[in-house]
């Protein structure tokens, strides 16, 4: 099980506002590194879910699974939640739960190339 | 496809006849995830002869019904909740998971389980199939939405799969009907004890392991040659239309709309023939009947307050055929995902959204509904605030006193007027008012961490005829058996309490009845909201549910009325009530929380008097103090 104890929520939020503000539009897009960094349309392969034991194993049931692909789909309006679609059904989460999910780096994962 | 290779043991005649087991019903669950048309199959199943009941000690509803097959024994199907897994942590897989392993008290063990799942998603769903074939009871494993999955190009090969699993394999359409008499046959095959189960090919996983149960269905699925199908266009074509940025929240409150016009002008033409039907009849045995006590109870009590709540059948039925539609077209779920913003900023969930919604039809289900909530407080938190959602049995008072005082003028052209914007308006009252107090509620006593939204968004499909024709059969049921009890007591105790004491071997005039005495000590209370003592006969009758109203004032009329021409219900309240007593009517009807089928299934639901009594108090004080208000501002808005 890859269930690990979590920050609180107002933390992870901060975090990605910051990061967001910091890497505008100047710098090439970074590599996303949690499932609510994807765009809509990109695919990313989940690593593991950055969750209490009991909220993990309701997605997992869901299809949140170590080793599946996820594609962000549409969202409501204000981007969230959004739809997620993976393991043949399409689930819908807010942005701060998808920031727990966090994506395998593109070395792990199939058909990428890494930029040394 | 339809070789019945594929289910084993299923393809046998019917069996022997055996006298010694003939008594007791055979027993069949029905179980799959959600979304996988258990519902829809049960229906095939069943027909006509299913009811809705309640476990016992517990408030997990389930749907009974009898089979009819060419087994001389009786078999009893039970629809269990949708769940994903047999991991006891709902209520509801609590339920499913103890009613499977016959430990659940008074409820039968099941002799059979048929385990249906959606064939367009069957790596997923094939997950739920370890935990129910662990459990060694004779399953057949149904794979549903065949036509679905072979129109996008989807296979599996069900001998295989069967093989793979050691249980009978159908393939089958439930909303269609292709294949049921495959699961018919099984159940026969079943009662006459002629199935056993073998052992899965593929050996069953640790059922805690989620990954690995997800890796076993895998293993299971490529043993079968399952190919998934292609991705449910038109799913997605409706999507980009329904949550289009723009287009998405601007259709939401077209529908919104739409559904409360419909039931505003819709259902008048019904329901005028309805009254002139009910009308035809108590005239009709006004003058069957001979002269005196009894006739008079009948035509003033029966036909007057039980007629007048009956006319409103056809506008709770148009209600309750539009949340089918929403729900079975599978519109909710988006629904819910655009309301989620909204919702969370109240500090409610997404998941609250569902309950609320059928809070529109009835609280009573829609608390029983907050069970799929998981955290204790934001379940609690929807149900005190579910009953300020507008149910369909406020369209009664409040049809009746718009129709009476607001005149009908076109809005948006003919399609939007003013009545249907003065109904829209309550039902936005309510919802503020409802998510006002849950904000309330969640930042203070009910204070919790947020709980993430996770909402599987389903293909689109059409609401088949059968399903909505079925539940809207079940809700006349309901309407008219509270119309038969209920609300036949309230109006014969009313009819009753109007003509005592006797004057002179008389009945009184209403004004020295019993209720009339009821009414004037009300009415002081009551005067400075614009009410006058008849109205308080009627909220006082109408704490049992708030429909009575109509029926109360009805017979009060009724009585007034004998002999001399009778004038219709709105005529008259249009001479009892000034605007600004209406208008506080509305207001009252909004927020009180007159129905004792609420109040009991709130202290059943949260276990104690405690909440249902707080609530109680809370929603008679919103109401008593919106009444007031309103009618002051009204009234001096008149007066100036």
């Amino acid at each position: 099980m890859t269930c690990l104890a979590a920050s609180t929520d107002t933390d992870s939020m901060m975090q990605m506002s910051v990061n967001r503000e910091f890497e505008g539009p100047k710098l090439p897009p970074p590599t996303p590194r949690t499932l609510a960094e994807l765009k809509q349309g990109e695919s990313g392969i989940i690593d593991r879910l950055d969750l209490p034991e009991d909220i993990a194993r309701r997605l997992m049931e869901l299809g949140f699974l170590p080793g599946h692909v996820v594609v962000p789909a549409r969202s409501a309006p204000g981007g969230e939640p959004r739809v997620y679609r993976v393991d043949g059904s399409e689930v819908a989460l807010r942005r701060e739960t998808a920031a727990r999910l966090i994506l395998r780096p593109p070395s792990k994962s199939t058909g990428k190339i890494v930029k040394p | 496809m339809s070789d019945c290779h594929s289910c084993g043991s299923c393809a046998v005649a019917a069996p022997p006849p055996k006298l010694g087991k003939a008594t007791r019903s055979h027993v069949v669950a029905i179980i799959g995830p959600p979304n996988s048309g258990k519902s829809t199959l049960f229906n095939r199943l069943t027909g006509l002869r299913q009811k809705v009941a309640n476990f016992p000690g517990v408030t997990v509803e389930q749907r009974i019904g009898r089979a009819r097959t060419s087994s001389d024994r009786d078999i009893v199907l039970i629809d269990l909740p949708g769940v994903y897994s047999l991991n006891p942590r709902s209520e509801d897989e609590r339920v499913t998971h103890d009613v499977l392993k016959g430990e659940m008290k008074d409820a039968p063990k099941p002799d059979a389980v048929l385990l249906i799942l959606d064939s367009t998603n069957l790596g997923r769903h094939l997950v739920l199939a370890a935990p129910i074939l662990s459990l060694k009871l004779p399953t057949l494993v149904i794979l549903n939405m065949a036509d679905d999955l072979a129109h996008r190009g989807g296979n599996v090969d069900t001998a295989e799969l069967a093989s793979e699993l050691g249980a009978p394999v159908a393939l089958i359409s439930a909303a269609k009907g292709d294949g049921v008499e495959k699961v018919l046959q099984f159940i026969v095959g079943t009662a006459g004890g002629t199935t056993s189960l073998a052992a899965p090919k593929v050996e069953l996983p640790v059922l805690q392991d989620i990954p690995r149960c997800r890796q076993w269905a895998r293993q299971v699925g490529v043993g079968a040659a399952y190919q998934a199908p292609a991705p449910p266009l038109w799913t997605r074509r409706l999507d980009a239309v329904f949550l289009h940025p723009v287009a998405g929240p601007l259709i939401f409150l077209a529908v919104v709309a739409g559904v409360f016009q419909t039931i505003f002008s819709g259902a008048k033409p019904l329901m005028d023939g309805l009254q002139a039907w009910i009308e035809h009849g108590s005239a009709w045995l006004g003058n069957a009947l001979p002269e005196g006590i009894f006739r008079s109870m009948l035509v003033e009590g029966v036909g007057h307050g039980v007629g007048s709540v009956v006319v409103f059948l056809p506008q709770i039925l148009l209600l309750f055929l539009f949340i089918g539609i929403l729900e079975d077209s599978g519109y909710l779920a988006r629904a819910a995902l655009i309301a989620d913003r909204t919702m969370a900023k109240f500090g409610l969930q997404g998941k609250s959204f569902i309950p609320l919604l059928s809070a529109y039809a009835c609280a009573v289900p829609a608390i029983m509904a907050t069970r799929t909530i998981e955290s204790k407080r934001d379940r609690l938190a929807t149900i005190l605030i579910a009953p300020l959602m507008t149910c369909s049995a406020r369209l009664l008072p409040y049809t009746l006193i718009i129709g009476a005082f607001i005149p009908e003028r076109p809005l948006l052209g003919k399609l939007f007027g003013t009545q249907a914007a003065a109904m829209l308006g309550l039902y936005v009252l309510g919802f503020v008012a409802a998510i006002v107090t849950a904000r309330l509620l969640k930042s203070s006593i009910l204070k919790s961490e947020r709980t993430p939204f996770m909402l599987e968004m389903p293909p689109y499909r059409m609401p088949t005829l059968r399903s909505l024709g079925l539940r809207l059969l079940d809700r006349s049921k309901v309407f008219l058996r509270r119309a038969g009890t209920v609300i036949l007591a309230v109006t014969l105790v009313l009819w009753v309490l109007l003509h005592l004491p006797l004057q002179n071997g008389k009945p009184p005039e209403i004004e020295h009845s019993f209720a009339g005495m009821i009414g004037h000590t009300v009415e002081p209370v009551i005067k400075p909201l614009g009410f006058n003592w008849k109205i308080g006969i009627g909220l006082i009758s109408s704490l049992a549910a708030r429909e009575v109203i109509v029926g109360t004032l009805g017979t009060i009329y009724g009585v007034e009325d004998t002999g001399a021409q009778s004038m219709g219900l709105r005529q008259r309240l249009q001479s009892e009530l000034t605007l600004g007593g209406a208008v506080a009517l509305l207001i009252f009807f909004a927020f009180a929380m007159q129905c004792m089928s609420t109040i009991a299934v709130v202290r059943r639901e949260t276990g104690g008097w405690k909440w249902p009594a707080l609530q109680f108090a809370y929603m008679t004080f919103l109401a008593y103090l919106g009444a007031f208000i309103t009618n002051q501002v009204v009234r001096s808005g008149f007066f100036t």
